[in-house]
């Protein structure tokens, strides 16, 4: 019987499976990883905020520094009795392996729930297909699949109420983003059902088998031949048997809440000849596109697979239809080399078997194919190719569609014209800014509507690939049933752009229908509008008959001091022309939607919303449209002709929002890219980009030095050169002595420039006479585009300054060195990738890097573009990304690798130094390679030696050394990462790597948190902050891992913070590099999650050092060997009182406004932290050889 | 020594009040305050463009970088309460209150009459027993007049007077044509007290870094002729409580006010310069001057030498100013 007082919610996947798994646990082990930390994140939140499972008590939630980690705790809690939990996708369910099979091997009941998530292979994703949760096939897990927001939240409890009874752990799976971040109408499970689903005994019986000295036994030995095998066996009747109690629970679950679900539902034509087998979202859209189809007179049907494992074959063959002729089983992972994806054939083998064995007549067709890898939109028209293919004599086996193969030819035919969209759904698509609060706005507008009774709502939400100036594009329906469409709208009656400059570079209106709204924001109004869209616009909007309005919502939210936050105005706009709502009844709703929203940020902010809810009607306007185009211009092309032509098919297409066309044959067949497609990129993000008066400028080279983006680019040339520049190109004579006649320009990348300000307020130069101007200010980009593009390709034109005159050793000389890593999509003021461009610029011609995931994998190597770039030379750095967790490892096999070629290299010269010379051989054996003058020298020699070996044909020794000798450059390899890495999931690599003694440089960019997963806490996290899974505050210091390095005595440590000292920076990045053992820099990194306006992240920066927080040292083994002393502490006594740094941040002043006695409790403590860690410091500096290893420990013990 | 006094309706165990500093944001500070004979407190200001600026920030910090990016959708906890500076500002009234038998008065620092009467309120119920209301801009937009500035003085007063029902004290500059008059009218727009004077912001400019510096410097005795001048002539012909702030320095200093016709004192330089407990000094001083001039209470001397009191009225006006000249000129 349905509970008649069941609440209705609109949440995500994410949202409606944590729901669940909260109140039916006492214990979660969690670790984020996208797409599940939002579950993980909202546990923490609730046990801060005293919420209590359904037994009354607050379920105890740890963050560990691994999936690995979270995994073996988790088996842990379980074997000491406590209901246990976790959440986690991908890398981190394969991380979590080998414990799950030992969690499975013993029989003890747990929910595993996964947002499921490609793997990374060519690629890293972090999109959704079940290629995760295929591979924990082996280990003894039930699995259990959800195929919408509703589902998810149901099995979740499914899944529990069965696992506790049948004894084997399960594996609850959703599609990941498709299913976890898509916002729909869900009814609750009350929590008196859920309590009913859960039977007390089967959780006083998982107590009863735990660990207890009181009654104790041995339970995880080490079995030998004679009875490993029938150990295994001997649990075989509780997998038997688990199918059966899934079915039961199901059961139990209709006659508590009405929503009835089996282990196989079949859907369709009880007659059925033509069936699909399927698993995941993409079930809700084959039962639409069956529904429809079978309404048009067609005998096909679905099979949904729920309980993946153990596979019930019983279950399945009642499930499919006797009449059925053709099965298409499809997957969503592929299984290269198999005979057919894991259904497919586990499905093959079932039917098969029946047949053989005589109860089933007669075996039908049946073929598999693969969809929606990696998010891959799958809609009806892809599964009405499916059964249309279905249809066909000989249908193709090992299919794929959505995608178009015209290499290996596996695709199915799409007719891009069939939907299964009702009239009655309301399609809305929006383009926004990341940045202007459209994707905010939207998920309170599907919660406004949906909350109207009788209606349903859906929200998901697309984002692209950069951390500034992103581009979201929201899909919303709206409709009086539940809405079962977990794709991508194909034609929308409701079209919005937010942001008017998008008409050029996006075909906004590319999924427009007939006749659809089509709603503006412009700064022009009704009758100007018109002939400033392109013409391709124009014809759009008169060819389909679009309704067109504009408003200037800009102007609107400035006018109630809402900055660029257009989206209330704009979805009162929504409200209005789509008439989804009564338009009072929107307006309303839209006010509470607000003050629901925004009241935990004021009052003031509630109250600008409203008035700007109340002032968007009137400057709404529709345009009339002209009966023809009448533009004279043309969105311009994406990028130039003159680009490459991988850049023009390939990238490019990627960059318009068309990657979904690009053909496989298109693709690298390894995951290999060019470098340097950022450069192709312009992005035109900022507002406001420094402008340089040359007249004020000092040349200091500060500002290109903290410069994000690498958009400050210096060069100094002969003053002849300057003939044929343009009249507004800027330029002065070089300021320093020894370059007579020499002339310097600083030149600016405008397009490419995000505004962040960190050069205007780094630069030391002030005007004497004109308050506030500095030697580069920000000015309104509006007007100097054009300009600066002129500039620039003069700029370009002028010669590249010579390496090997180029003073490295301080910032002045540093602004002369080309960066190699250039243009990337990381946030506006970004704290890491200044460290990260001086890295390219000091040692880019010859580094390798090796880059753990996170923050800079996904700036430095997100497609569509790349900015890790080469030079004129065409050398640069040789980058990659292998995981999150073995990125020291992985980089030590460069190191490895490079060892073992370079010492190949040298013994193969030595071999055939009389054929190409004693003498050169001799000059590049024994080369120093230190000065960057001495490395142009040995590239030449190395030249030389090429040119000698390839006229030494047939030789095979000659064959071999040409194949390494590009070692004999000496090759800088640098290990790099954030601290979630080096801290947490890697820090047993990185340990181990420090301690092999091997020559790798590793750079930690510190932020402190997590940042690429949204700021979740890592043992970085300071002692008092809030993070994600420390929403009370870190109660813990952060980990000295500087003196946990320095303890190894032969490893070169620095702590540098790039804001407070740059010289410093730059010193220990060169001594580091020098250093032939390993090093390890640690690099303060401010970051959007530490809560304040990153304009100020130097100075914030410097605070960190004068407060003694962060303080500069360097760990040079170097000198003691000189017999100098090693720790030099470079920053001096604390001057600031910490507080004066820290509360300048959210992440340190929220706890003080949010749990006051505790945030005085933890500044008290970290003051006096910082005082005792300062006067180790200083003990240290003062030894001459520096601290011992055991009074390097002891320190760190006390911090 | 009875020093009990009356002002804004409130019963102060003493004339002399804590006015708002640093010093008062520590609860040990105000109950060593009170200990030392304090009769109130005034706890540091709200500014009205604190409480905006503040909302908007944390807007800003909060959706910075939110729902832009696949991985990262917010970079904060999402359901945790952020408070404002302003929140704090309740909790140490709160706290105050609690913690003190001294009457606790809030003070709120603005120049329009909207947005912040809400946080007026909020004061209220925080347990503020009086709102010192700080109204204080400078008129730089040359198209105002005299009458616009006092109707904006007046209208800020009238809205956060009728918003609660705590008294609320004006403290206002002499800057006005008519600084009488003035006061007249505040009181009848709900003033129950004033407070004069308000010292004013004045900023400097640094000529090495072309900057405005902010410079707020400690008052000195001398700066009290001003309020005393004042206080002199509106005592006894107000019905509204005066307060005097500005230069007390020393018991002495205390007496003069209230000779002038204060009904409080008000100290923060003093207390700055030489700790909470300097409190002691001025009501250990003012008692023993009014014990050695057998006077009973500081009722005794109120207004003693008030505009209306003293027998040459004239001190207070232009001919004592010619005199004064004169006499300078002449020595």
């Amino acid at each position: 019987m349905a509970d008649a007082a069941a609440v209705q919610a609109t949440i995500d996947g994410n949202a409606a499976v944590a729901h669940i798994a909260y109140r039916v646990n006492e214990v979660c082990a969690i670790y984020p990883i996208t797409p599940s930390s939002p579950m993980a994140e909202l546990a923490d939140e609730w046990t801060a905020k005293g919420i209590t499972n359904i037994w009354g008590n607050i379920p105890v939630i740890q963050e560990m520094q691994s999936e690995g980690g979270a995994a073996g705790a988790l088996h842990g809690s379980l074997q000491a009795g406590a209901l246990t939990t976790t959440f986690t996708a991908s890398q981190g369910l394969l991380l979590m392996l080998p414990n799950m099979f030992k969690i499975a091997g013993e029989l003890t009941p747990a929910v595993f729930h996964v947002a499921a998530r490609s793997v990374a292979t060519q690629a890293l994703s972090i999109f959704g297909d079940h290629s995760d949760v295929m591979a924990i096939r082996p280990t003894g897990f039930a699995m259990l699949a959800s195929n919408s927001v509703q589902e998810a939240h149901d099995m979740a409890l499914i899944a529990q109420a069965a696992t506790l009874k049948a004894r084997v752990p399960f594996v609850h799976f959703f599609d990941g983003f498709r299913t976890s971040h898509e916002v729909n109408t869900v009814t609750l499970v009350p929590d008196a059902a859920i309590r009913a689903m859960i039977e007390d005994d089967d959780v006083i019986a998982h107590r009863g088998r735990a660990l207890n000295p009181e009654h104790p036994f041995v339970r995880g030995t080490a079995q030998n031949p004679d009875v490993f095998f029938q150990g295994r066996e001997a649990a075989n009747r509780f997998h038997a048997a688990t199918p059966g109690i899934v079915a039961e629970a199901m059961e139990k679950f209709a006659g508590l809440t009405g929503r009835q679900y089996r282990l196989f539902d079949y859907f369709g034509a009880a007659d059925a000849e033509r069936v699909i087998v399927a698993m995941g979202s993409g079930v809700e859209v084959v039962r639409q596109t069956v529904e429809d189809l079978n309404a048009h007179g067609e005998k096909i049907g679905l099979v949904a697979v729920r309980l993946f494992r153990p596979f019930s074959a019983e279950h399945l063959l009642a499930a499919l239809p006797a009449s059925c002729k053709a099965v298409a089983v499809l997957d969503r992972t592929k299984e290269p080399g198999a005979s057919g994806e894991p259904l497919y054939l586990d499905v093959v083998s079932v039917v098969a078997d029946a047949v053989a064995r005589g109860t089933r007549a007669t075996m039908p067709r049946i073929v598999g194919g693969r969809y929606g890898l990696s998010s891959k939109d799958f809609d009806p028209a892809q599964v009405k190719a499916v059964f249309d293919e279905l249809k066909k004599a000989e249908p193709r086996n090992g299919f794929t569609v959505g995608i178009n193969d015209d290499v290996t030819f596996t695709s199915l035919e799409v007719d891009a014209n069939y939907t299964t969209e009702p009239d009655d759904v309301v399609r809305a698509v929006f383009y926004g800014l990341g940045a202007d609060g459209t994707v905010g706005a939207n998920k309170n507008s599907v919660k406004i509507i949906a909350e109207d009774s009788g209606r349903y709502a859906q929200g998901y939400f697309v984002y692209d690939s950069h951390k500034s100036g992103a581009q979201t594009v929201s899909h919303l329906r709206f409709g009086p049933n539940p809405i079962r469409s977990p794709y991508l709208i194909r034609s929308a009656n409701f079209v919005a752009c937010h942001q008017f400059h998008f008409l050029e570079k996006t075909d906004v209106l590319r999924l427009a229908a007939p006749g659809a709204t089509f709603l503006l924001n412009s700064p022009y109004g009704p009758d100007e509008v018109w002939d400033h869209l392109p013409r391709s616009v124009q014809q759009e909007i008169i060819s389909r008959k679009l309704k067109f309005h504009v408003i200037d919502a800009t102007t609107a939210a400035r006018e109630v001091g809402l900055k660029n936050r257009t989206n209330t105005i704009l979805q009162t706009c929504f409200f209005a022309l789509s008439g989804v709502l009564p338009r009072d009844e929107a307006i309303d709703a839209i006010k509470q939607a607000i003050a629901k929203s925004y009241g935990r940020k004021g009052k003031r902010v509630v109250e600008q919303n409203w008035a700007a809810v109340d002032g968007a009607l009137a400057r709404l306007h529709e345009v009339i449209v002209p009966a023809s185009a009448t533009s004279d211009f043309e969105r311009p092309p994406i990028v130039p002709l003159s680009a490459p032509d991988f850049v023009r098919r390939v990238t490019a297409r990627m960059m318009e929002g068309l990657g979904d066309e690009i053909a496989v044959s298109a693709m690298p067949v390894d995951g290999t890219f060019p470098s340097g497609t950022a450069a192709w990129e312009k992005r035109n993000v900022a507002e406001e980009v420094p402008v340089w008066r040359q007249d004020l400028c000092i040349q200091c080279g500060q500002c290109g030095f903290v410069c994000p983006h690498s958009v400050i680019r210096a060069k100094y040339y002969d003053e002849a050169q300057l003939d044929g520049a343009p009249e507004a190109f800027k330029s002065a004579p070089v300021n320093a002595r020894g370059y007579p006649g020499a002339h310097f320009s600083l030149q600016f990348y405008v397009e490419d420039c995000t505004g962040c300000g960190l050069c205007v307020e780094t630069c030391p130069a002030q005007s004497p006479a004109e308050p506030g101007i500095k030697a580069i200010n920000m000015e309104d980009k509006a007007g100097l585009v054009d300009r600066e593009r002129e500039n620039i390709a003069f700029f370009e034109g002028l010669p590249i300054n010579d390496r090997s005159r180029v003073d490295f050793a301080n910032v002045r000389g540093v602004q002369f060195l080309e960066p190699l890593f250039e243009f990337s999509g990381a946030c506006a003021g970004c704290g890491e990738t200044p460290y990260v461009k001086l890295l390219s610029q000091l040692f880019g011609d010859r580094l390798m890097v090796a880059n753990a995931t996170g923050c800079s994998s996904i700036y430095g190597g997100n497609l569509p573009v790349t900015p890790w770039t080469k030079n004129a030379e065409g050398r640069g750095p040789a980058w990659s990304n292998s995981l999150f967790e073995d990125n020291a490892e992985f980089g030590l096999g460069f190191r490895l690798a490079a060892d073992k070629h370079l010492g190949l290299a040298r013994d193969l010269l030595r071999q055939l130094a009389t054929e190409i010379g004693e003498d050169l051989a001799a000059a590049i054996l024994d080369a120093p390679q230190i000065r960057e003058s001495e490395i142009r020298v040995q590239r030449e020699r190395v030249a030389a030696l090429k040119t000698k070996l390839l006229a030494l044909k047939s030789n095979m020794a000659a064959e071999h050394l040409l194949s390494v000798v590009d070692h004999l450059v000496r090759r800088s390899i640098w290990i790099v990462g954030g601290d979630g890495w080096a801290y947490d999931i890697g820090y047993g690599g990185l340990d181990h790597v420090l301690a092999t003694g091997r020559n790798v440089n590793i750079l930690v960019m510190d932020t402190e948190v997590y940042s690429n997963t949204g700021g979740q806490a890592s043992k970085a996290t300071p002692l008092g902050a809030i993070a994600k899974f420390a929403a009370a505050g870190k109660r813990t210091a952060r980990k000295d891992l500087a003196l946990q390095a320095i303890a190894y005595g032969n490893v070169y440590v620095a702590q540098v913070a790039m804001g407070a000292n740059p010289q410093q920076t730059l010193q220990a990045f060169r001594e580091a590099e020098a250093w032939e053992g390993p090093s390890l820099i640690l690099a303060y990194s401010h970051c959007i999650a530490h809560g304040y306006d990153l304009r100020k992240g130097l100075s914030q920066q410097d605070k960190a050092v004068a407060s003694g927080y962060w303080p500069l040292l360097r760990y040079d083994p170097a000198m003691r060997d000189i017999g100098e002393a090693p720790f030099r502490l470079d920053s001096p006594r604390p001057t600031l009182p910490f507080k004066d740094y820290a509360y300048n941040e959210l992440r340190y002043s929220a706890l003080a406004a949010s749990r006051p006695e505790d945030a005085a409790m933890l500044l008290t403590q970290a003051q006096e932290a910082i005082r005792d860690k300062y006067r180790s410091y200083e003990e240290f500096a003062q030894m001459e050889t520096g601290p011992t290893p055991s009074e390097v420990m002891g320190a760190a013990r006390k911090l | 020594m009875d020093l009990t006094t009356s002002y804004l309706g409130l019963e102060l165990t003493s004339p002399i009040v804590a006015s708002a500093s640093p010093l008062n944001r520590d609860i040990d500070n105000l109950k060593r305050l009170e200990e030392c004979g304090a009769g109130a407190v005034v706890l540091p200001s709200v500014f009205e463009e604190q409480i905006e600026r503040e909302e908007e920030i944390l807007d800003m910090l909060i959706d910075r970088g939110a729902e832009s990016f696949g991985e990262a959708l917010s970079y904060f906890p999402a359901q945790t309460a952020y408070a404002f500076d302003t929140s704090h500002h309740l909790t140490l009234i709160e706290k105050a209150a609690q913690a003190l038998s001294m009457p606790v008065i809030a003070s709120l620092n603005g120049v329009t009459d909207s947005g912040w009467v809400d946080y007026a309120r909020d004061i209220e119920a925080a347990g503020a027993k009086a709102i010192e209301l700080n109204v204080f801009f400078v008129p730089s937009d040359l198209t105002l007049n005299g009458r616009d500035v006092e109707a904006r003085y007046v209208d800020v007063v009238h809205s956060v007077s009728s918003a609660v029902e705590l008294p609320v004290a004006v403290k206002i500059g002499p800057y006005f044509s008519s600084p009488g008059h003035m006061a007249g009218e505040l009181v009848k727009a709900g003033a129950k007290g004033l407070v004069l004077f308000n010292r004013f912001y004045e900023p400097d400019i640094d000529p090495a870094t072309l900057t405005i510096t902010p410079s707020i410097e400690l008052s000195n005795s001398y700066e009290m002729r001003l309020p005393l001048l004042w206080i002199g002539v509106l005592s006894g012909q107000t019905k509204a409580s005066l307060a005097a702030t500005t230069g007390v320095e020393s018991a002495d200093d205390v007496v003069k006010y209230l000779l002038a016709g204060a009904d409080v004192v008000m100290t923060t330089s003093a207390l700055l310069r030489h700790g909470v407990d300097h409190m002691r000094t001025l009501v250990d001083g003012l008692g023993a001057w009014l014990a050695s001039r057998e006077f009973s209470s500081p009722a005794d001397i109120r207004g003693r030498m008030n505009h209306r009191n003293i027998a040459n009225p004239e001190a207070y006006e232009r001919a004592n100013y010619i005199r004064v000249l004169q006499d300078f000129a002449g020595r």
